[in-house]
């Protein structure tokens, strides 16, 4: 095992088809049109001294070491910003450039500490490399000059360092941040000598910048100066795995670089094709949880939740979950217990689950958390496409034209392909935001959307129904593909009734908060700009009309041709980082792997005879049905791993009752979840880190998760499953996860040609990867649809039930932050808590003044379905008539107030509309009182010594 | 009958009085209750008789300078209008020699019309050039000025027809004129003197260059230093607009923009990122301007006396322009004499005339008397030459052949007590004052230079630090990514070449103690 170096070429890879041939230091090169000097030398292996270029970034010229000479040409052009030209015949090494370049790392050192060995980047430290490369001997101006050594440190990012004195200005931090974050936080401040790297405005430090914390810059610095503190508190690492991200939906890859078994730093990897080299704070720095002392490592049981945990070994806990489970089959019936699958677990791990209920329980009581995210994108995507999945792959977005987002925040939510998307509308993309908020990529650094329709809560369909009744009526149809690729029936059918008159924007804006013109005009841009790409998120399917609002994004993509190609698409952003993979390994009570219904007997045939056991032909419950039927009694025991539905599911004081109503209820989790106060076995569970898997991400690519350590618990999460379905008498003899994708590619068309070793030969696969396409699939539906012609689906808004009144006048609506992810038990155990910890109440100014809050104040925020309190933040980001909070942090337990609304073909619970009522109040509820303490009697650990 | 008297309003000549010179007129007139108006002009440039008023007669204007306000009531004596009489009197300007050996091309109208008057700018020719280009159409205007031999005349000399053409063969959706009137070389003035005394000149020539590359938005980059200039040239262009000759009817605008004081914003592509709203800090290129310019369009940028020479390259045809000149050099230079120099101001002539002739003949020698040692031709980033190299023509090549430039054409004169070594130490120093900080050489280079050459006027290991100073500048030379530290190397070089006495000299700040 070693490090993976992965090549610098410098500059950014050409685009062009066009080849050109040169010849440099005597080797011929044929590179594409446009390349660099630089990148193309690096591919014929030639080294060119360099300092400030990174081919993450454009070229900029400025440290003046990768001068060459070129044959008919005066002086000693900049190697990276000069292009090639077909017949050059370059130099990089000559007597002349020899001396400059020493000459240029004379200068250098003069102002540069000389503490290489007690340096962090020592060994890794591309100034030391060249001071080498250039043959440096002497420093002949002394050390004795004005410098830079007295400045000061800037620690006050809890992930890294910013350490000017041993800063060469060379800008490669500045660029990366506008680059590629796109976030334009760093700056050089004064110019000549005094040129200094500085983090937002005069007095900033890089905690009170606007510094998003994604380590592009650590990540582009040469030197030193930007340093992992884990780096400089561990030293450098000796190898590194390849392994992919357990955040968000992006699936971005990283190099774990390791010492031993200990994780040095995640570093993100060029060669992922998700990320391309970039990250976020959370996959770059929040690892930290993995090893954070709340962290269970022992398995624990307890005969009633009043009890202390009492600390058992894995044989006893795994025991007591299998006699318990038989027990309550034996006395309630083969359907009283169901699981509950992960979408933060890998594809192995959530296949298994699925296998465990459906073969070792012998019911279909099997649900996934995609249920509360992303089920709506399932079904409305395969009733329209055919298949049950985003569109396009990531790198589509650099060719669209126009990006339509709508519910969702990828800024803050998906944050690595946010920066792609951004980069993109800095080149010229028009942008269409359709979101309650002004989120920050409506008005950001060099980037402004053309419309923002700020619509109300719950509107969705009807919005997307008035642009459809644009493009309809104003003779927007690309008619051509919808004669080519789509069911001409259906779409009169459809085109009829989006003509009609109450879904004109007319009619549609006033109701909804937003103007006819922005309606109509956005409509236009859509369907005339170029290529249409459409990014949502939950704010499209945590509706009563998720599953409808779905499919009016597919109707408008359809209609506009926007479709088969790169550019285009309906892309779901996935929450999650295994969403898509959790809903495709047939964690859904009526649909086996590869969303085929459980009824349909040939597939299920084929199970039952791999499997070795009879499956039932009834889909199971779903988990607001298994809530339902605890409270009934019919429900009284459940095993769910790696998912808090206590603090994610709607409605909290409904699941605390149905959980509280059974009588084995599993948890396998990391920490002492708030599901597991009402549990009574707790499987400790292993991290991302110390497992081997897949996750499939928000464009179904398969990625690799690969072990880094030991499992701390003992067990990766697959190996607990396994001997719950041993114990239960149903053996899966599996030896490593391979051998279970193995399994899913035998008995799943879409991942027939999926395998570890495909998976280690390429990097990733996108799925459909089969026959017809070996090594996967970036873009669907090329030449028509997967269910064979598109399928338009009628969507008539019909407003939620969930209604604003006197009594709750507001309108609340959820979401999430940069910093955290989803409910915080891992983002809250990490540093990333200075960002945020604790969640908030968005509030328009008016309707805080109408109800006399100020800023910081502490508010009631109640709806019918209970209540909770925290702090205001006074924004005009919110309409007034909207409030807004993140439901990252248990003492506040925003899901207290969500209700058990949710979309009709889906069960997709209604998150994003609620009627509330903010009023002042001097601090947490009762109920959150009372909440926390139940909490803390329930996570008692009886101690070694009081058990003997 | 109403006499014109013509006061300077050139920030040269108002320097030395000439707005209190202009007031006492007034004020004596009304006094003697005599028919005088007061035009203010730009000036003729001969700075050694500022203020220098010119008096309207029947035989033409007749000058007397210097003035001060103090001499004013002497020049009505006797309640009569001045005459030739006057002890101040220089006669018709026209016929002192300092002016008369010129040869008036971009200079023409400067110091003679009345800048903010169209009528004035018609009346001495002005639009002649924009008519000619419209009825030869855009490709020959392009074609003209290849044709006149016109050289960038900020100092690089590249041929402005072949930049145009560049431009207008790019296809783009918008295209610049930006006029780089960033002057910031130390003893030149000539940019301004045009925007104070002619700014109608620089609007056409601008005006031409849109119609001839296809741009329709041009932007005039005036240094923050040059107050009167910015007032004139944004009175101008609202006076322009007003007639139709800027605006939606001309098919082209010009707004003015003001710098923040950096010397290194006058570097083309510094100054297209300062434009843009950014830091000045200069561009690598490729992508050449004429490619990828302001905000990423196709930009002609070109110094404000190319831009002011091509109205006259078009009214009067390329070879009246290109029939001027030596070499590859063709038409007029406007020499820009300053420093310690007897007759300082400003001097357009053909290409050709040698350094001696210009600093002894036409500059008459040093103001203090004292032996002229050494000439700093191109600014602050120019070479030093010393008498030996008296015989060098102006003109591009002869100063690259002899290791120098001509730059913008400043001439600064130094006599016998300069420190050659100083000079040095103040070129690396200007060049860390002025560096944007981008490239390393020039960032860092510039004060370890600086710091070197403190040591070798300390006498601290001179040859050693020599050598090394040697070393740096051919880092610089090479290395520095634009002309502020590649030509940092040409006013130290030339000077330890030249002067090599002054770097070994024993210094005697020891033995002050």
């Amino acid at each position: 095992m070693s490090l993976v170096h992965e090549i610098d070429y410098g500059t950014p890879a050409s685009k062009s088809a066009e080849t050109v041939k040169l010849t440099i230091d005597g080797n011929e090169v044929l590179v594409p049109a446009g390349t660099s000097i630089m990148r193309a030398a690096m591919d014929a292996g030639i080294q060119v001294p360099k300092l400030c270029a990174t081919d993450s970034v454009d070229a900029f010229g400025s440290c003046r070491l990768c001068l060459v000479e070129i044959a008919g040409r005066p002086g000693t052009p900049a190697s990276c910003t000069t292009p090639v030209a077909a017949g050059m015949v370059v130099s990089t090494q000559t007597e002349r450039l020899k001396q400059v370049r020493k000459g240029v790392m004379e200068l250098y050192i003069s102002d540069h500490p000389l503490d290489c060995l007690t340096c962090a980047a020592n060994g890794d430290c591309e100034l030391q490399d060249m001071a080498g490369a250039v043959g440096l001997r002497d420093v002949r101006y002394g050390y004795a000059g004005e410098n830079h050594l007295e400045l000061e440190k800037d620690e006050s990012n809890p992930y890294f360092t910013f350490d000017a004195s041993k800063c060469i200005v060379c800008s490669r931090c500045v660029r990366a941040c506008e680059e590629v974050q796109g976030t334009f936080a760093l700056t050089i401040q004064g110019r000549g000598f005094d040129s200094k790297v500085s983090a937002g405005a005069f007095g900033d430090n890089f905690l009170s910048s606007e510094c998003v914390s994604c380590g592009a810059c650590v990540q582009a610095c040469p030197t030193a100066t930007l340093s992992e503190k884990s780096l400089i508190d561990i030293g450098q690492p000796e190898h590194s795995v390849v392994t992919t991200c357990a955040y968000c939906g992006v699936g971005c890859s990283f190099k774990a670089e390791m010492r031993g078994e200990e994780l040095v730093r995640m570093v993100p990897y060029k060669e992922g094709k998700a990320n391309h080299g970039h990250s976020c704070v959370k996959g770059r720095f929040a690892w930290g949880y993995a090893n954070h002392k709340e962290r269970i490592l022992n398995p624990m049981i307890r005969e009633s939740i009043d009890q202390p945990w009492r600390e058992v070994s894995w044989a006893v806990a795994i025991d007591r979950v299998a006699s318990e489970f038989k027990r309550l089959q034996q006395k309630h019936g083969r359907l009283a217990i169901g699981g509950i699958t992960s979408s933060r677990c890998t594809n192995e791990e959530t296949y298994l689950v699925q296998k465990l209920v459906r073969g070792g329980f012998g019911n279909n009581n099997v649900d996934t958390c995609a249920r509360v995210c992303h089920s709506p994108t399932g079904y409305g995507l395969k009733a329209t496409f055919g298949t049950s999945a985003g569109t396009q792959d990531f790198d589509s977005v650099d060719q669209a034209d126009v990006i339509l987002i709508i519910g969702a925040n990828p800024t803050d939510a998906h944050p690595v392909f946010a920066s792609r998307m951004k980069k993109r509308l800095r080149a010229g993309a028009k942008l269409i935001v359709i979101d309650p908020r002004r989120t920050d990529i409506v008005r950001m650094p060099h980037i402004e959307a053309q419309y923002h329709l700020p619509l109300r809560p719950g509107t969705n369909a009807a919005i997307l129904n008035a642009l459809a009744h644009t493009i309809v009526t104003e003779g927007l149809v690309n008619e051509a593909f919808v004669r080519d690729f789509c069911d001409l029936d259906a779409f009169e059918h459809w085109a009829t009734f989006v003509s009609e008159p109450q879904n004109s924007p007319e009619t549609v804006g006033p109701m909804a908060g937003v103007s006819p013109e922005a309606i109509r005009g956005a409509a236009r841009l859509y369907a005339t700009g170029g290529n249409g790409a459409i990014y949502y998120g939950l704010g499209v399917t945590e509706h009563s009309q998720g599953t409808t609002a779905v499919m009016a994004l597919a109707n408008l993509a359809m209609a506009t041709g926007n479709l088969g190609r790169q550019g285009v698409g309906v892309n779901p952003l996935r929450g999650q980082n295994n969403v898509q993979g959790a809903c495709d390994m047939g964690s859904f009570p009526h649909e086996l792997t590869g969303y085929r219904h459980i009824s349909d007997d040939a597939t299920r045939t084929m199970f039952e005879k791999l499997w070795g056991v009879p499956l039932d032909n009834e889909p199971g419950l779903r988990i607001p049905n298994m809530f339902d039927a605890a409270i009934d009694g019919s429900f009284r025991g459940i095993y769910v791993q790696g998912e808090d539905i206590l603090q994610s599911d709607p409605n909290t004081v409904h699941v605390k009752k149905a959980l509280a109503a059974m009588e084995c209820v599993v948890v396998q989790d990391l920490f002492l979840n708030e599901t597991a106060n009402y549990a009574h076995v707790f499987l400790p569970g292993s991290t991302f880190l110390e497992k081997d898997g897949t996750f499939t991400n928000a464009e179904r690519r398969i990625n690799r998760v690969r072990k880094v350590m030991t499992p701390k618990n003992g067990m990766a999460d697959w190996e607990i499953t396994l001997a719950i379905a041993k114990a239960m008498g149903f053996e899966m003899p599996y030896n490593h996860p391979s051998e279970i994708m193995d399994e899913i590619a035998a008995l799943t068309p879409t991942f027939a040609g999926v395998s570890y070793d495909l998976l280690d030969k390429e990097g990733s696969v996108q799925w459909p990867c089969n026959e017809k396409a070996p090594t996967g699939t970036p873009i669907m539906h090329i030449g028509g649809f997967a269910r064979g012609k598109g399928n338009f689906m009628i969507t008539e808004y019909v407003a939620t039930d969930e209604k604003v009144g006197p009594r709750f006048p507001l309108l609340l609506t959820t979401g999430r932050i940069l910093s955290q992810y989803n409910v915080g038990a891992q983002t809250r155990r990490t540093e990333n808590v200075v960002w945020h910890d604790e969640d908030v109440l968005e509030i328009h100014p008016h309707d805080a003044e109408e109800r006399g809050v100020r800023d910081g104040d502490w508010v009631k925020l109640d709806s019918r379905a209970g209540g909770t309190a925290l702090h205001a933040h006074i924004t005009d980001r919110v309409a007034p008539g909207v409030v807004y909070t993140t439901f990252h942090h248990p003492e506040t337990q925003a899901n207290v107030v969500t209700t058990e609304f949710s979309d009709w073909a889906t069960n997709c619970p209604e998150y994003k509309v609620t009627a509330v009522q903010v009023s002042p109040s001097n601090g947490p509820s009762e109920w959150q009182k009372d909440y926390a303490e139940q909490a803390e009697q329930s996570r008692r650990i009886a101690t070694k010594v009081a058990a003997e | 009958m109403t006499t014109r008297i013509f006061v300077p309003r050139d920030a040269a000549a108002r320097a030395v009085g000439a707005d209190p010179v202009a007031a006492a007129i007034v004020d004596e007139a009304r006094r003697l209750g005599l028919a005088v108006d007061v035009v203010r002009t730009g000036s003729r440039g001969l700075f050694w008789l500022e203020p220098m008023i010119e008096v309207e007669t029947p035989g033409g204007r007749i000058g007397f300078g210097p003035m001060t306000a103090k001499d004013v009531p002497g020049l009505f004596a006797n309640g009569q209008l001045p005459s030739a009489a006057h002890p101040l009197c220089v006669g018709r300007p026209e016929d002192i020699p300092f002016l008369k050996r010129q040869t008036r091309i971009t200079f023409a109208r400067c110091g003679i019309v009345d800048p903010l008057s169209l009528a004035d700018y018609r009346a001495h020719g002005g639009y002649r050039g924009l008519e000619r280009a419209k009825s030869l159409g855009a490709a020959a205007t392009v074609e003209e000025v290849t044709k006149s031999g016109l050289r960038g005349r900020g100092g690089a000399g590249f041929p402005t027809g072949i930049k145009w053409k560049t431009v207008a063969d790019t296809t783009a959706d918008r295209k610049y004129i930006v006029c780089n009137a960033d002057e910031g070389d130390s003893g030149t003035y000539a940019d301004r003197m045009i925007m104070e005394g002619d700014p109608f000149l620089l609007i056409e020539g601008m005006t031409i260059a849109g119609f001839a590359v296809g741009a329709t938005k041009g932007y005039v980059y005036i240094r923050s230093e040059y107050p009167d200039a910015i007032r004139v040239m944004e009175r101008a262009v609202v006076l322009a607009e007003a007639e139709g000759l800027l605006g939606a009817e001309a098919k082209f605008d010009i707004e003015i923009r003001v710098g923040a004081g950096a010397y290194v914003c006058g570097e083309e592509t510094s100054l297209l990122e300062s434009l843009e709203g950014k830091r000045g800090q200069v561009r690598a290129k490729p992508p050449l301007p004429a490619h990828k310019g302001l905000f990423g369009r196709p930009t002609v940028i070109n110094n404000l006396i190319s831009l002011a020479t091509v109205p006259a390259i078009l009214a009067d045809g390329a070879k009246h322009y290109a029939d001027l000149g030596m070499g590859r050099s063709r038409g007029t230079m406007p020499i820009q004499l300053a420093g310690n120099v007897k007759h300082g101001g400003l001097f357009e002539a053909a290409f050709g005339l040698t350094l001696g002739e210009i600093v002894d003949d036409i500059g008459g020698g040093t103001a203090s008397g004292r032996p002229a040692r050494a000439v700093q031709v191109g600014g602050p980033l120019g070479a030093y030459f010393p008498r030996a190299l008296f015989d060098t023509p102006f003109d591009y090549e002869a100063f690259t052949a002899r290791d120098g430039l001509i730059g913008h054409g400043g001439v600064v004169v130094f006599d016998d007590s300069v420190d050659m070594a100083k000079q040095a130490r103040f070129a690396l120093e200007f060049c860390a004052i002025e560096s944007c900080g981008k490239c390393t050489p020039c960032r860092i280079g510039s004060v370890r230079g600086t710091e070197t050459m403190d040591k070798i006027i300390a006498g601290d290991r001179a040859e050693a630090n020599l050598a090394l100073i040697t070393d740096l500048c051919q880092t610089l030379k090479f290395g520095s990514l634009c002309a502020l530290g590649g030509f940092t190397p040409y006013p130290v070089m030339s000077a330890i070449k030249h002067f090599p006495e002054d770097f070994t000299r024993p210094r005697l700040a020891a033995a002050a103690e």
